[in-house]
């Protein structure tokens, strides 16, 4: 069964346990303990200064998400990766999520993989389709194609990641005959490791199992549990198709945030959930949904360090998922807060979940 | 409070007078934030499930008044044995716990006595599953209830206003207990 997958695969090295990885939706929001929100020069600057902390610390993965909403500046996102791979050496980038439904594959290939070739080959793929629609009409692009647009892009990026020379007719552009897509990366298989993304929906993580290709979850809130149906018939789909469900990798991502006293972690991040998430999404967060994050079971991981290192293991337990990503700069976290996670992460988290997800025989 | 008065029909006049009436009792009371939302002068989209910050114009102004109000007054018609479709499209524009930690309330306007437990069987699952804070008691108002000007009948006037009392009552108490099962998180 092995070498049956038809994609571009990441490498993770499992022998080294669990990835970590920090994300960022660029968002640019106020900060709610004093009000105050910095310029997006700042804020752009920081993000990459947080890429170039996180590489010290030792964290495996740094990636961007493309928003084009009111309260972000990451609409540019690839320029910004471009900047990160740049001040960086050795941190793999991905830039997630990449709305594919309203770029053309062609231009996204050609931007990633000169970040790739930027950065010595560190970069990576997530396609989503996007959680807000404005970028439809901003880009020219009509909404009841959502479904559609998506599906069409993202094959056309996978067949552009795969062949130089590429042959291909679709509704949503013009056809491409034999055009050349260069520049190509400078590995095996001169092409990128690209994911689907998947939020709350089990039909796109049944389309990813299809596809075969490695997918991202995102979760927000709610038991760990849930997450693992997604998972689940992702690998299951997977594994129907023909494909080597195993060797499909899988991400997390989600809300993060430590602090050596839980509570104090909660006080401190909760706000910024709240009332960022008022201003970008139109709704808070429910407080009584956030504050069961202090149970082991609840997938968001806030708290005190031995309460995110059990969090984590039992996510690996239930997922036995290859890479977690950790969002912990939403609304308007304060750079030096930003620092001290990844001075925690770096010192206490990562050293303890690499050895517990480490293959047994490694331990 | 900040409050929201919706007038919940694109045809006809009386839900609007009754709504109107509505407002200014609650006026007069001059300690509440109000917004009054007729849906005849709006020219709302049908949902599509997207955010109601995306739909943009006229339509987000009023789903945001909706959505960061304390109070909601829904003013509705009968049709068909329901609610207007219009009403329902502006549910169905909102998220799914859009009256989360509000107080909703409810007149209801109808040609015929025959409707009277449309409101609590129609709409009253709605409000719930959107999570709303239900006030019990609705005000039924009849045609015969209108006069040219307005509602005419001394017994709706009254009723009116034990509803604007019960409902502010209501949210005052609601928000209480909001806020000490907030401060029971200890952070």
């Amino acid at each position: 069964m092995k070498n049956n997958n038809p994609h571009i695969m990441p490498e993770i090295d499992k022998s080294k346990g669990l990835e970590f990885g920090l994300y960022t939706l660029g968002d640019h929001l106020p900060n709610p303990h004093t009000g105050e929100r910095i310029p997006a020069s700042q804020r752009i600057k920081e993000i990459i200064e947080m890429a170039e902390y996180a590489e010290q610390a030792g964290i495996d993965t740094f990636q961007v998400g493309e928003s084009h909403q009111d309260y972000f500046a990451s609409q540019a996102h690839m320029i910004i990766l471009s900047a990160i791979a740049q001040a960086t050496k050795k941190i793999k980038i991905a830039s997630g999520s990449t709305i594919i439904s309203t770029s053309d594959p062609v231009r996204v290939f050609e931007d990633a993989s000169t970040i790739d070739l930027i950065s010595g080959g560190r970069m990576e793929v997530i396609a989503g389709r996007a959680s807000r629609v404005g970028l439809y009409e901003l880009l020219g692009y009509n909404l009841n194609d959502y479904e559609a647009l998506f599906e069409e892009k993202f094959e056309l990026l996978l067949n552009i990641n795969e062949n130089e020379y590429v042959n291909w007719s679709g509704e949503f552009r013009e056809p491409l005959n034999n055009a050349h897509v260069i520049p190509r990366p400078e590995n095996d298989e001169n092409g990128l490791p690209i994911w689907r993304a998947v939020g709350g929906s089990m039909a796109s993580a049944h389309k990813a199992g299809l596809a075969g290709v490695p997918m991202y979850q995102a979760h927000l809130g709610g038991p760990a549990d849930a997450f693992k149906s997604r998972i689940d018939l992702y690998r299951q789909t997977a594994a129907e198709a023909g494909y080597d469900a195993e060797a499909l990798p899988v991400a997390t991502a989600g809300f993060f945030f430590t602090h050596e006293d839980t509570l104090e972690a909660y006080r401190k991040y909760y706000p910024h959930i709240n009332e960022g998430m008022k201003k970008s999404n139109g709704q808070g967060f429910p407080k009584q949904g956030f504050a069961q994050g202090q149970d082991y079971r609840s997938v968001i991981n806030v708290g005190d360090p031995e309460l995110i290192i059990e969090k984590i293991l039992y996510q690996h337990e239930l997922f036995n998922h290859d890479r977690y990503i950790a969002q912990l700069d939403f609304g308007g976290v304060t750079l030096d807060d930003i620092k001290s996670n990844i001075d925690i992460i770096g010192e206490k988290i990562l050293p303890a979940i690499k050895k517990y997800t480490k293959p047994q025989e490694e331990q | 409070m900040k409050t929201v008065i919706i007038s919940g029909s694109v045809v006809g006049s009386k839900t609007r007078k009754a709504t109107t009436a509505l407002k200014e009792k609650i006026e007069l009371l001059n300690e509440h934030e109000i917004e009054y939302i007729d849906l005849k002068e709006y020219d709302m989209p049908f949902s599509d499930g997207r955010n109601y910050l995306d739909y943009g114009g006229s339509t987000t102004e009023a789903l945001t008044k909706i959505m960061e109000a304390d109070v909601v007054y829904i003013g509705t018609p009968i049709f068909q044995a329901s609610i207007p479709g219009p009403l329902k499209n502006l549910f169905d524009l909102l998220p799914p716990d859009a009256f989360l930690n509000k107080t909703v309330s409810m007149i209801v306007t109808a040609g015929s006595l025959r409707h009277y437990l449309v409101p609590e069987q129609q709409l009253k699952p709605i409000l719930s599953y959107m999570k709303a804070n239900i006030v019990p008691g609705y005000v039924y108002i009849l045609d015969q209830d209108f006069g040219t000007e307005g509602i005419e009948n001394d017994d709706i006037m009254l009723r009116l206003n034990a509803l604007v009392d019960n409902t502010f009552n209501n949210a005052e108490a609601h928000k209480t207990v909001l806020e000490k099962f907030d401060e029971s998180f200890g952070f």
